[in-house]
Order: C-alpha cells, then sequence, then structure tokens
C-alpha cells in the first residue's frame, strides 16, 4: 500500500467496496434492495472508471463511464423497479437462505478467485492490476448468487451484478475492452434486459398471477 | 483490403432488413413469403460471396472487421441455405399453427423479425474478425431466440425459455471474461492502443508470442462459454428443453446452425490458444468434453418420450463427435469434422422438418402418439425414416463418411477412444431406431392436415447429404481440405 | 525499562481499573439522553459496587469451588488484559510477555470460567446462558482475530503496542483492509460485551439475555467483581479498538509529557466512543437470539474480507 498515490489508493478502495457489495448482495433477502444495491454497484464502477480515465487520460474510458452510469445506475435500476411494480413483487423476499454457510463459501470463493487472477495480475502492466483478484471474485460472487437464488427477479439482478464484474475486470486489466466492442457488450445487456421483461410479463400472463414462485415449482417438476 | 462489397452487405443487409420490416410492419398474409424471399437473397447472397471467395481467395472488409476464409465460408453458405429452406418449410407448419389457434397473428410477427434477426446474428458470429463482436453475435443470437422458444407460451415453454436464457446467458459470460483474459494477452503483443488486438488475423499471425498462462486460462474460460452453447456435456442442460418446446423451425436453426456457430466460435479459439501454448493440451480438453456428450446423450437417448426431445439429445451426441474430432486435430480429423459439421445441419434440419409435419397431423410430441405416418403420409414417413438412417449413420449417407473418417482417425490417433465411439453410437442407434420404426410403420388413426406439407427441404437436405455420402465435389473438398489446414492441430 | 515505563504500565492498570465504570456509566448516560429519558448518575455503576461489596454472599448450596473461584479468574484475566493494551503508552514492560494473541486468549480465559460457572449449579438459565455466550464467542473470537491478524500483517509484527506504534507513524492512506476491519471489529465489540444488536444489557428479559443469565446465581461481592470484570471488559475492547484504529495520542517513549497529554486524550476518546455506541445501540433493534450468528458471520467475514483485500491490493 505505501507508496501508492493518492487515486490509486481511491481506486483500490472503490475494488474493496465493489467486493463489498457483492457480498452484500449476496446475502440480501429482499429483491428491492438487491436492485439498489445493484445500482450502488454499478455507482461504484463509474466512479472507479471515471478516475482511471483521469488518470489515464483515456478519452475512451470517460465514455465506459458515462455508459454504465447511464445504463447501470440508472436505466437498469429503473427498469428493473418498474418491472418490480408493474409485476407487484415489491415484497418479495427469497425464502431458505442460509447466510453464514452462503458466506462461508463466497469467502472460499473469493480466495479461490485471488488464486485464479494471481497468474493474470503477475503479467498485467496497469497501475489496477491488483484489482483483477476482487473483478473475479465478484464474478463468481454474483454467479453464487444466481444459482442460490430462487426467484427469477434476483437470479436476473446477479446475472447483471456478473457483467458487472466482468467490466471491471477488463478495466483493471487492459484498461477497458475496444470501444466497438463495449458498445456491443451494452447494447446485448439492455436488450436482454427488455427481453427479460417481455419474459417476466409472458409469465404472467401464463399463470394468471404475478407470482414467480410458479416458474420454480414448473423447474421442479420437470428435472 | 476493401471496404465492403455488395455481396456481404446484402448478407448481412438482408436478414436486418427483413428483421426491421417485420418488426415495422403489421402481420400481413404475405409475410411469410417475404421470409422466404429475404432469406433467398442472403442464400443468394452467400453463394456470390462463396463464388469469389473461390476466386480471390480470403478477403476482408469493414477495416478488417468482418473477414471471410476457407473455414467460415462454407459454413456461412451453410447457414444461408438452411435458413433458406427452414424459412420455406416454416410457411406451411406456422400457417397449421396459426390455424390450431397455438399462435396468435401478433406472436407470427415477432416469430418472423426474431427469425432474421437470429440469422443475421449467425452471420455476424460466422463473418466477424473481431473476438469481441463474436462474442457480442452470439449473446444477441441467444437473445433472439430466448423469445422464440417462449413462442407458445405455454408453462413448459417458459421454463424451457427461461432455463435456455440464464444457462446460456452465464455460459456466455464465461466466454466475455475468456475474451477479456484474449484481450489481455493480445495488448500485450500488438500493443496498447489496441484496436486491432481482438482481430482473429491479427491473433493468429502473433499467436506463438501470446503468453500461454492467460490463454490457456482464457481458453478454459471460452469453451465453457461456448461450448454451453454447443451444449458439450456437462453445460448440455437448455438445449432439450429449448429444442422441444420451440416451434419446429426454431428446433431446426437451432440443432442445424446456432450449434455449428458456437462450435465454429470454440475452433476459433482453440486455434489461438494451441498456437500459443505449443501443446495439444486444448485438443485434449475439446475431445474429452466432447467424449463426455457423445456417451452420455447416447445413453439418455433411451430416457426420451417427445420426439423434439430425442433428436436434441442426437444433436448433443453429433456435436460430442465433432468437439471430439476436432479435438483430435490434423488434417484428415478436422475435414471428417468440418464435413460432419455439414451434414450432422443437412440431416437434422431435414429431420425435424419432417418430425414437425408428423407432430402436426398426429396433434402431439410424444413418439406414443405418432404411429403409422408411412400410410398416413407416405412421403413425411418416408423422410424421417430417411433421415433417422442418415443421422444413424448408414450407408450411403454422408453421416457415414465422415463418422467413418473419424473413426479410423480415431484409431490411429487415440485408439483408446474408439471403442468408446463405438459403443456410444451403437446404443444410439438402437435407442433412436427402436423409436422411430413404429412412429413410421404401424396402425394409425389420425387425420390429414388442411395443408400440403412442405417436404421439398426434407428431400433437398436428404439428396445432399446421400451426395456428399457418395461424392464430395471436387471445389467442396478443396475448401474442406483448406479450412482443415487452417485449423490445423493433431 | 525505565521507571517511567513502569509508571506507564502502573498507571494504565489503574486508569483502567477506576475508569472503567465511568465508561460503562458514560454510555447509559448517552443512551438515556438519546433516548429522551433522564440520564442516571454517571457514578452509578461505582454505587452499585460499592453496594454489592458491602452485602454478605449467599452461595447455591451445591455449587463447586470453581464457582467461587470463577469471578476472581475473570476479574484477573480482565486486569492482565488491561496491562497490555496500551491506551496511554506503548512502552509497556508487560508485552514482552503477551502479544495480541495471548490477549484474545485470555479474553476467551474470561469466557470459559464465565461459562463453566454459569453451568456449575445447574439452573435452566445458567446452561442457556452459558450455551448462546459460546455460541457467539466460537464466531466472535476468529473474527477478533482476523482483524489483529490484518494490522499485523499490515505492521509485521502480534505484539499490540508495537502494531500501534507502527500504524500510527506510517504515512496517510487509505486502507480499504482496515476499514473493513474497524466496521468488523466494532461488530465483535457490541457482540462480546453484550451490547444491543445481540444481547441488552439494560434487561432481565429471560428469553433474550445471554450475558445476565450467566450471572444469575452469583450476589454480593462475587457479583460485583464480575460486573466490574464485564466494565473492564468494555474499557479493554475500547482500549484495543483505539489501539489499532485511533493508533495516536498516546506515550511512545516521548517522555513523561506525553503521557502526562494522553490522559485527557484517552478520556475524549473515551468520551467519543461511548457516545457513538450509544448511538449505535440507540439506532439498531435486537437481534432475535438465532440472528446473533449472522450478525457475527458478517462480522468475520469483513474481518477476512479486510485480510484478503490488504494481501491482493498489497501486491500492486
Amino acid at each position: 500500500m505505501d507508496g501508492l498515490t493518492l487515486d490509486l489508493q481511491i481506486l483500490n478502495a472503490l475494488a474493496a467496496l465493489l467486493l463489498l457489495l457483492s457480498f452484500a448482495m449476496l446475502a440480501q433477502r429482499r429483491i428491492v434492495r438487491l436492485v439498489n444495491l445493484f445500482a450502488l454497484q454499478g455507482a461504484v464502477l463509474s466512479l472507479a472508471t471515471a478516475l482511471l480515465a483521469w488518470r489515464t487520460g483515456d478519452g475512451q474510458l470517460y465514455v465506459s463511464a458515462a455508459l454504465t452510469l447511464l445504463l447501470k445506475v440508472i436505466l437498469l435500476p429503473w427498469l428493473l423497479h418498474r418491472l418490480i411494480r408493474r409485476l407487484e413483487v415489491y415484497w418479495d423476499t427469497e425464502p431458505m437462505l442460509n447466510i453464514v454457510g452462503t458466506m462461508l463459501v463466497g469467502l472460499l470463493i473469493v480466495v479461490f478467485a485471488f488464486g485464479l487472477a494471481q497468474p493474470i495480475t503477475a503479467l498485467a502492466s496497469t497501475a489496477t492490476r491488483s484489482a483483477i483478484g476482487i473483478a473475479v471474485a465478484v464474478i463468481l460472487l454474483a454467479f453464487l448468487t444466481m444459482i442460490t437464488r430462487r426467484k427469477a427477479m434476483s437470479q436476473v439482478v446477479g446475472f447483471l451484478s456478473m457483467e458487472n464484474g466482468l467490466f471491471f475486470g477488463a478495466m483493471s486489466a487492459t484498461y477497458g475492452m475496444p470501444m466497438i466492442v463495449e458498445l456491443g457488450i451494452a447494447l446485448d445487456v439492455l436488450v436482454a434486459m427488455l427481453v427479460l421483461g417481455v419474459f417476466f410479463f409472458q409469465i404472467r400472463e401464463q399463470f394468471d398471477s404475478l407470482d414467480l414462485n410458479n416458474l420454480e415449482s414448473l423447474k421442479d417438476e420437470d428435472r | 483490403m476493401r471496404t465492403a462489397s455488395v455481396e456481404f452487405i446484402v448478407l448481412l443487409g438482408a436478414p436486418l432488413l427483413g428483421a426491421l420490416a417485420f418488426t415495422l410492419l403489421r402481420e400481413r398474409s404475405w409475410t411469410p413469403q417475404a421470409n422466404i424471399a429475404f432469406s433467398g437473397l442472403t442464400f443468394a447472397a452467400a453463394c456470390a460471396l462463396t463464388a469469389r471467395v473461390i476466386g480471390e481467395g480470403s478477403l476482408t472488409f469493414a477495416n478488417e472487421q468482418f473477414f471471410i476464409d476457407p473455414f467460415n465460408v462454407f459454413l456461412v453458405t451453410l447457414t444461408a441455405f438452411v435458413g433458406f429452406t427452414t424459412a420455406i418449410f416454416s410457411r406451411p407448419y406456422m400457417r397449421v399453427e396459426l390455424e390450431h389457434g397455438r399462435v396468435s397473428a401478433r406472436r407470427l410477427r415477432l416469430y418472423h423479425s426474431m427469425y432474421q434477426l437470429f440469422m443475421a446474428t449467425m452471420l455476424v458470429a460466422l463473418t466477424t474478425n473481431n473476438m469481441g463482436l463474436l462474442w457480442v453475435a452470439m449473446e444477441a443470437a441467444t437473445l433472439s431466440t430466448v423469445l422464440l422458444v417462449t413462442l407458445y407460451r405455454t408453462p413448459a415453454s417458459l421454463e424451457a425459455g427461461w432455463k435456455y436464457f440464464i444457462l446460456c446467458g452465464v455460459g456466455i459470460a464465461q466466454a466475455l471474461f475468456g475474451t477479456i483474459l484474449l484481450y489481455f494477452a493480445a495488448e500485450k503483443v500488438l500493443g496498447a492502443e489496441g484496436v486491432n488486438a481482438l482481430l482473429w488475423t491479427h491473433l493468429d499471425a502473433v499467436k506463438g508470442e501470446l503468453e500461454p498462462t492467460v490463454l490457456g486460462l482464457a481458453f478454459v474460460f471460452l469453451l465453457v462459454g461456448y461450448g454451453t452453447k454447443v451444449g458439450l456435456a456437462p453445460l448440455h442442460n437448455w438445449l432439450p428443453d429449448a429444442h422441444a418446446e420451440g416451434p419446429t423451425p426454431i428446433s431446426a436453426v437451432l440443432s442445424g446452425l446456432l450449434l455449428n456457430v458456437a462450435i465454429y466460435a470454440v475452433v476459433r479459439c482453440k486455434v489461438l490458444v494451441e498456437g500459443s501454448l505449443q501443446t495439444d493440451l486444448p485438443g485434449r480438453i475439446l475431445m474429452g468434453f466432447g467424449l463426455l456428450s457423445v456417451v452420455l446423450a447416447a445413453f439418455l437417448l433411451w430416457r426420451q418420450r417427445d420426439i423434439k426431445r430425442l433428436f436434441a439429445y442426437s444433436s448433443i451426441e453429433h456435436m460430442g463427435i465433432v468437439a471430439f474430432a476436432f479435438g483430435m486435430g490434423g488434417p484428415v480429423a478436422n475435414f471428417a469434422a468440418l464435413l460432419h459439421m455439414t451434414v450432422h445441419s443437412l440431416t437434422k434440419s431435414a429431420i425435424f422438418f419432417a418430425v414437425g409435419h408428423a407432430a402436426q397431423k398426429a396433434g402431439s410430441q410424444l413418439m406414443d402418439d405418432i404411429r403409422g405416418l408411412i400410410t398416413l403420409s407416405p412421403t413425411v414417413g418416408w423422410g424421417l425414416m430417411l433421415g433417422t438412417l442418415a443421422i444413424l449413420g448408414l450407408p450411403p449417407f454422408g453421416v457415414f463418411a465422415s463418422e467413418f473418417l473419424i473413426l479410423t482417425t480415431a484409431m490411429k490417433q487415440q485408439p483408446w477412444a474408439t471403442p468408446i465411439l463405438l459403443l456410444a453410437l451403437g446404443v444410439a442407434f438402437a435407442a433412436i431406431f427402436g423409436r422411430v420404426q413404429p412412429m413410421v410403420f404401424g396402425e394409425t388413426t389420425a387425420k390429414r392436415l388442411p395443408h400440403p406439407p412442405a417436404l421439398l427441404p426434407v428431400f433437398t437436405h436428404l439428396a445432399l447429404v446421400l451426395m456428399l455420402g457418395v461424392f464430395i465435389p471436387p471445389y467442396l473438398a478443396d475448401w474442406y481440405r483448406a479450412a482443415a489446414q487452417l485449423i490445423g492441430g493433431g | 525499562m525505565s521507571l517511567l515505563d513502569w509508571l506507564t504500565q502502573a498507571l494504565e492498570v489503574i486508569v483502567a481499573l477506576a475508569a472503567a465504570p465511568l465508561f460503562l456509566g458514560w454510555i447509559n448516560q448517552c443512551r438515556a439522553w438519546l433516548q429522551n429519558r433522564r440520564a442516571p448518575s454517571l457514578l452509578l455503576p461505582y454505587y452499585g459496587l460499592r453496594k454489592l461489596f458491602h452485602k454478605d454472599a449467599v452461595i447455591a448450596t451445591n455449587a463447586s469451588p470453581l464457582f467461587r473461584a470463577a469471578p476472581y479468574v475473570v476479574f484477573g484475566t480482565m486486569v492482565t488484559a488491561a496491562a497490555v493494551i496500551p491506551s496511554m503508552g506503548t512502552r509497556l514492560p508487560f508485552t514482552d510477555a503477551a502479544d495480541a494473541i495471548v490477549l484474545v486468549g485470555l479474553f476467551a480465559t474470561a469466557r470459559v470460567f464465565l461459562a463453566l460457572a454459569a453451568m456449575d449449579v445447574g439452573t435452566a438459565f445458567g446452561t442457556l446462558g452459558a450455551r448462546r455466550e459460546m455460541m457467539i464467542g466460537f464466531l466472535a473470537e476468529p473474527a477478533l482475530l482476523m482483524v489483529i491478524f490484518v494490522a499485523s500483517l499490515i505492521t509485521a509484527t502480534t505484539t499490540l503496542p508495537a502494531i500501534s506504534e507502527r500504524l500510527a507513524l506510517q504515512e496517510l492512506g487509505l486502507y480499504p483492509s482496515l476499514a473493513f476491519t474497524a466496521v468488523a471489529f466494532t461488530m465483535v465489540l457490541l457482540a462480546e460485551n453484550a451490547r444491543i444488536p445481540v444481547d441488552n444489557p439494560a434487561t432481565h428479559l429471560e428469553l433474550t439475555m445471554i450475558h445476565e443469565a450467566m450471572l444469575l446465581e452469583y450476589s454480593a461481592r462475587h457479583l460485583a467483581l464480575m460486573e466490574w470484570a464485564a466494565a473492564l471488559k468494555l474499557f479493554n475492547y475500547a482500549g484495543i479498538g483505539f489501539a489499532l484504529f485511533i493508533p495516536w495520542g498516546v506515550n511512545m517513549g516521548a517522555g513523561p509529557l506525553a503521557l502526562l497529554a494522553s490522559v485527557p486524550l484517552l478520556a475524549l476518546k473515551l468520551a467519543l466512543a461511548g457516545a457513538g455506541l450509544a448511538l449505535v445501540e440507540t439506532v439498531s433493534a435486537k437481534l432475535r437470539v438465532f440472528r446473533a450468528p449472522e450478525f457475527l458471520a458478517t462480522a468475520f467475514l469483513l474481518a477476512v474480507l479486510g485480510l484478503l483485500v490488504h494481501l491482493l491490493l498489497r501486491a500492486a
């Protein structure tokens, strides 16, 4: 830590915050709060990107930061909240979530992620290379969030959070992907969200109710 | 280097325009014909492009973002062709569905626009030179088909769509991480201002200098990611559901085309990684996944009651064979794998066409409910029977030729795998043949359909497969050889 | 070892013994203010102790000698702990004998004796309390250890005064790992000292209490020692917190003046910490007992995350 410039220290702190938010999402039972945490994660991500852009003077990163802010802090949470309201799942909570167990598994995952990132970190030349491990951890934790959830909505938030981790990984390893790819990814995420919106309404239409539990029971039926 | 060519613009433009047009316009009586027309136009463009590549060799377009080489050009043509014939098949098929009230006109509009969009994403995925764009196109292909899988809005189809979305979404996220790692490694060699750092042709040129550790790690993620879309076991869970619950034309293109495109992505990555690692480790991993898929699918075939699920598992099996062959590498195995991709794609879509008509006649997809096709509709019955025989690898069909090549190569290069493959093929043969035989022959009570089935695609495909089994045209063989050379390995 | 060091050592123990009940009283007063109640006297804990020392002890007939010994052991360990925590100066002669890990061991010893004594008489409440105490302990102790490990990793030593000294002397910067561990430490402090989200020090409601349940059989001087020990424990935890997260303002060998200055500074830190603690206790609701492991697991998680983040980000 010693000898790092202030902006790098802030970047590291933001990376740590991202990791913390991932854990908060992992432990969160309420769907509405999950969405809020996701928005917060997006905000931290956007801030980190903007800071990195300022540090490197890379105009493309500014665009990425703006894109993140627009998409992940404003648009997607707004869409999700709207969906939650329209589908009337506002009070939905995740049943049967062994938080202590999940957290401990999460910790193991973080250790694994850091180990996984070790060779990449060793080879990276970016100033933010130490955050690569955190990015991998965020991805894997989001994955864990997805597989521990029974509600469609929280699975989707987990999915989006995974994308956050990927973005952060790209940023800390290589200062972002080429612009054309990043735009494509952003478009895909947005379209995915829209498709999901339609999808949720199809579910509601089919089951004559707004309860997503139907989907869960269905899933089990076929197994 | 050229910026673009008319053929190429039409190739990508026609399906995109079609998707746009169908989205904006209301469903009309001529929409299915327009769908055929757009697909036909795409096919024509693909043919013209092919002719050009034969004449001029590899081409790149739009600042090298897109390229055509011997490996992808035949897949482009195949994709456009199957897309075209499926459009022909889907016209009467969807009309019957509309009359049965399973879909509404509004959903048909969604169906047509998404169909064209799906074709466009697959063609972009095949022709793009940029590994990042490849990822974007693969994800877009998933997204455009999710709503097609859930077209009927039955509980089962919604579940299938959800599974498809989540599993492929997660899988493809792994692929994105792999792509990031690839870029990470490439940036070191190709420079930080790496607009070109994700271009496959550039990567291929410097693959020996790419950092092996990173590429090894990247390959694992890429294989898991794109492998999910290929349906390699144990990542195959979404595949049978999505195939069984969606409309049959979609099953045909999913099985015949999307899986090809996904394995194309895997092979592109494998070429880079193998060049960097200087070992055959990626090939071994691919072989392992392939073999596991073949064996698992062969045994799971026995448990199927739904005819579309049966053939979906058969697709997993064949993708396993292809993955195994690419894993072995070398000119002969690659040649066989490419041939197998082609014949599987043609045969499987033909089977799905026949199955679609058969299921419509019986009013059920359950194999127990489908009986005596041969008396009811001899053409559908024969189509299904011949298609089944072809996919099971009976001579003189093309599948026999490719499987024979793969098996003999395996005998030489990986003798341990041969008995496993043979056993799995035998098990699959017994399972599928035992199920299909009573459906084709046997007693029936079903009634006739109001619309004549479109059987031209079925028999065209089968005829082509037959031709490939007996005689591979020299220019096609040259292509395959050139592509096999490109893929290398072994 | 100079005379000043020995003086610091003696002063620290005396101040800890004397100020611990006052600290408790101050927290109670802040809480009362925050909850719009009339505050009890700041000196109330002293009155309570004096009253208890003047009473005759009543001991259950089936109590074993352990029951009588436990208060002295618990009190003794807490005083020993106070001796190795650098609340006023870092040059403590005792620290060579006990590092931070021993400190955690001392707390564990106190816990074991407390729990054994609670079960000794064989009442239902005592056993219940002991059981809950151990449930909390098995998560809180590793969390506390993790907190100390993070600080040890940063400073490359395990003796608390040395950790404190090096933390105070290194350049100022953002330490995400220390931020994580600070939160974790606060959570452990709340749980270990029977404060509100986990236990309620002001209630005797049998279904929820933990610490109080274990003391039910004690009376007079034994109870006084136990309560004094509890106050000392809280004081010690505050001292550890200062040593790790606010390491400035203690005598680091600068001389008698610094030692003198450290007394009002310690008072200020304690006042602020007490107010903060009262605030936390006022705004948070008591958790159901079976949610307490979740609370502590979060503390443990934060501490381990701090450790991992430190290991990772330091690699830069």
